[in-house]
């Protein structure tokens, strides 16, 4: 009987969210005396999961480098079952909401996704998740066998404590991929939506694509991701994946900066996960001022490039 | 090609959310039920799929009589026939042992349905239908094209797009870029009418039974009033975030 987490590696590295998920599963096992065991696919540096509590790793090597959904919930699904596993912790990355389901039906299990904190009482086992679109909270049992919780990103957070960690290398008997993969593109040496710690998103009071260079400039010297409202997006100023919102993005990040948005509802929707909400508006009347914690009211044209430059010197003295 | 699109039945994005019944019932009085978005887009999809390669598309839920409505208004934007499995839908994996075991007996080529449902987002139904059906799947679909029994179709991932191919039957989550909001079709008179006419079967369901139960709802705390900054004064607001929200 033990917990297993899954930790997400990519180019043979793990990713950021390994950590929370690795804290979440650790601060579980404690909760209820279990072991906790951590699996992991081609991650050369597997051992760092201890920084954060699991003490097993199995690094399963005979599988893609890239994320195959099929193969790796052939290889999930082989080590819930060997190990006798009850608890099974995910992540909210694209992928590992593409896996979770395959995993679920594969083991027969209960899944629950947006989860936002640990198990509040285990018989019957109930977690605290997000419904409607962030606008509200469920607390859902689950009783299967099998239990899958995802966390939701940045729900839990990374809680440091160091414990010794095997890696053991592995190799898994598993079915052959479904799909192939023909080429992937993605934003190089750019924060994501996904992982960034702080979004800086922009809407038509910024009144053309011209000036998206207000956004970028801030999110460069913050190490922020950009993003976008949907009239943005459906004007092509910018591409689909920045759209944040109801049919778009969930955000749940530290800081949210919102730039000429208004704050409709399916976009508030969107970012409601986020603990901190900065909105520069010069309309006083904007609804996102009532979502947000800080405000300014304001000519985004003459506030932008200010807090830009402040928040560079800021940075270079801290 | 004959496609089967999986439809959930929603609240509308603009709906308040309340709840009844000690917080134990979401609030349906006064709530518009729409399809579901990304199931839209799917729909549309389809559609394109049947008017440009003469595809053959139905459309399924699991639910009651309240969604009956809905699924009217696929018939009437062009779907051919509408199936509905008659039980509540209890949690996701109960809804996709119902919809497995219908395309179990009644094989389609390709199945579509949403990304997620914009009410309670479990971004599972499809997933777990491709399992259960051992076939591939592709979630955040943001393009598809298929010739033949080939399908080729882009996954939206984090940063980034993955370009899969694979061979059918296939199901995939739809979500907005699959079509642009301005392909989508609002349905005319005459489809109104001819809808009317389109085959709409009931049918018994296999008596899933469901693992997990939402217990308790519970709304957000009400949020503190924004502290408005002057727009002359930015070093206070840095100074907040840094020292009193800790955020940078």
């Amino acid at each position: 009987m033990s917990i297993l987490l899954f930790a997400e590696s990519e180019n043979n590295k793990l990713k950021r969210n390994a950590a929370e998920i690795s804290s979440y599963g650790a601060a579980l096992a404690g909760k209820l005396n279990k072991d906790c065991v951590a699996i992991s696919f081609n991650a050369d540096n597997a051992q760092e999961l201890g920084q954060f509590g699991v003490s097993k790793v199995f690094n399963v090597t005979n599988v893609p480098r890239q994320f195959d959904a099929n193969v790796y919930a052939c290889v999930l699904t082989h080590y819930i079952k060997s190990l006798g596993a009850t608890h099974i912790i995910l992540g909210s990355s694209a992928d590992a909401k593409f896996l979770a389901p395959l995993v679920a039906a594969n083991t027969n299990a209960a899944y629950v996704p947006n989860v936002v904190a640990l198990p509040h009482e285990q018989q019957p086992l109930t977690v605290r998740r997000t419904v409607f679109s962030n606008k509200a909270f469920a607390n859902t049992t689950l009783t299967a066998e099998v239990n899958i919780i995802g966390v939701g990103n940045n729900s839990f957070g990374t809680v440091e404590q160091a414990v010794d960690c095997a890696v053991e290398n592995a190799t898994v008997e598993h079915a052959d991929s479904h799909i192939e993969q023909l080429s992937i593109s993605k934003k190089t040496g750019k924060a994501t939506i996904a992982d960034a710690d702080i979004v800086v998103s922009g809407g038509r009071g910024l009144k053309g694509p011209e000036h998206w260079h207000l956004v970028e400039d801030l999110a460069e010297v913050l190490d922020a991701a950009t993003a976008c409202s949907k009239p943005i997006s459906d004007m092509g100023w910018r591409t689909h994946d920045e759209h944040v919102g109801q049919t778009g993005k969930p955000v749940s990040t530290n800081l949210y900066i919102a730039i000429g948005i208004s704050g409709a509802i399916q976009h508030l929707a969107g970012v409601n996960a986020s603990k901190v909400k900065v909105v520069i508006n010069n309309d006083p009347e904007a609804p996102f001022f009532k979502a947000a914690d800080y405000g300014i009211v304001g000519d985004a044209f003459e506030v932008v490039p200010v807090l830009t430059e402040k928040l560079k010197a800021f940075k270079a003295q801290s | 090609m004959n496609i089967l699109v999986c439809i959930s039945h929603v609240p509308d994005t603009t709906s308040k959310i309340n709840f009844v019944e000690n917080d134990k019932q979401f609030d349906t009085s006064g709530v518009q039920f729409v399809i579901n978005p990304n199931d839209e887009f799917g729909l549309t999809r389809a559609i394109w799929f049947k008017e440009k390669q003469g595809a053959h598309v139905h459309v399924i839920h699991v639910g009651t009589a309240k969604a009956d409505p809905t699924l009217r208004k696929c018939l009437a934007i062009g779907a051919e026939k509408a199936f509905r499995i008659d039980t509540p839908a209890t949690d996701g994996m109960a809804v996709a042992k119902e919809l497995a075991a219908f395309v179990t007996d009644n094989p389609y080529d390709l199945i579509v349905a949403g990304r997620e449902s914009i009410d309670y987002n479990g971004a599972m139904v499809p997933g777990m239908l491709a399992a259960l059906l051992n076939i591939a799947f592709v979630p955040n679909c943001v393009g598809l094209e298929i010739d033949g029994s080939n399908a080729v179709a882009e996954r939206e991932i984090d940063g980034g797009r993955e370009k899969l191919k694979g061979s059918l039957p296939m199901v995939i989550g739809g979500q907005k870029g699959l079509v642009e909001e301005s392909d989508l079709k609002i349905p005319n008179m005459r489809g109104i009418m001819q809808a009317r006419q389109k085959p709409f079967e009931v049918l018994n369901p296999k008596g899933s039974e469901s693992t997990t139960k939402d217990v308790l709802f519970e709304k957000p705390a009400t949020k503190a009033d924004v502290k408005l900054i002057p727009a002359d004064d930015i070093d206070q607001l840095i100074e907040l975030l840094h020292k009193e929200a800790n955020v940078i």
